[in-house]
């Protein structure tokens, strides 16, 4: 079944406080090889039946404007998988 | 005739009960009302009380704000009817976009409850026309995701029109962008804030004060001043 996969990311800008938590965390447990952690939320999609350019719009329609809040994130990716 | 002032339950309120008593100590009728009805019940006033609605999923007041009962709240807003969003109500005002910008998990990432001073920056509002502009006032805060976020753009027009409501003072407790706890929208009936004032109305129920403990009442001239505009309009 086809499933669509919606990517939203805090703000580059913004602070996000759950990724700096897991940096913190890591920071204390040694593991040096990563500067930063920022974590956004993925979103999949059911859909019943092929995927359409209709289908794909709607998709962008509520990653804009309901899966995302456009003042404190940004939809990075949205990508049909099968 | 008394003002009835309507208090909008959604799945998870917490506050609504502590709004409706907040309401009825200041004067007026509270009328409780449900997010997934269309009706308004004729109220003259609206409060969107704290919680968690719907689990913070999504994000804090995503989903409330998608509740049937938001497009008669968004009608009313744009008719000029008061309506004060408080914590989570805060949270789905931004959401629906009656009010600009965001809110985010607090800088500090810990939930916070204190007594909470704050400096009222616009009384001229429906819901802060009993204050003096500057005055201090004390009066709960308790949240976990309460840090205020804009775009520069937003964040210029909210201070250079005066539609910062409440200033956090003496201490940011959540990273607010500016100390900014409360703003207001232009024609200022739609007001939206953190901290509580429902949960300062009544003597032996609110913060402490220097006179006594739970003393704390700075809550009620919310509710009062919302009266106080409806009743303007109406005369």
């Amino acid at each position: 079944m086809p499933t669509i996969v919606v990517d939203v990311m805090p703000k580059a800008e913004l602070l996000d406080p759950q990724g700096k938590a897991v940096s913190g965390a890591l920071g204390r447990l040694g593991v040096d090889s990563f500067s930063g952690v920022r974590i956004g939320k993925r979103f999949e999609l059911t859909v019943d039946g092929p995927v359409d350019e209709a289908v794909l719009a709607e998709a962008q329609q509520i990653a804009a404007d309901i899966l995302s809040n456009s003042v404190i994130e940004d939809v990075v990716g949205i990508e049909v998988v099968e | 005739m008394t003002t009835r002032i309507g208090v909008i339950t959604f799945p998870g309120s917490l506050d609504d009960r502590d709004a409706q008593r907040a309401i009825r100590i200041a004067g007026a009728e509270p009328v409780a009302l449900w997010h997934g009805s269309h009706d308004l019940e004729g109220v003259d006033a609206l409060v969107l009380p704290g919680g968690f609605s719907y689990g913070d999923y999504l994000r804090s007041g995503a989903i409330a704000a998608l509740s049937p009962i938001m497009s008669e709240v968004k009608d009313a807003a744009a008719s000029g009817m008061p309506v004060l969003g408080i914590c989570n109500g805060f949270q789905m005002l931004v959401e629906a976009h009656l009010l600009p910008g965001g809110l985010i998990r607090n800088a500090h990432q810990q939930f916070i409850r204190r007594d909470q001073k704050l400096v009222v920056e616009n009384a001229d509002t429906a819901w802060t026309s009993g204050f003096d502009k500057g005055a201090e006032i004390v009066i709960p805060l308790k949240n976990g995701e309460g840090g205020y976020i804009a775009g520069a753009d937003t964040l210029e027009r909210l201070e250079g029109e005066g539609l910062v409501a409440f200033r956090y003072a003496g201490v940011n407790p959540n990273g607010s962008m500016n100390d900014i706890a409360g703003i207001t929208n232009e024609r200022g009936n739609v007001v939206g804030l953190m901290p509580h004032p429902e949960h300062a109305t009544e003597p032996g129920f609110g913060p402490g004060t220097a006179a006594a403990m739970r003393s704390g009442v700075d809550g009620l001239t919310f509710f009062e001043s919302a009266i106080a505009a409806v009743t303007r309009v109406a005369a």
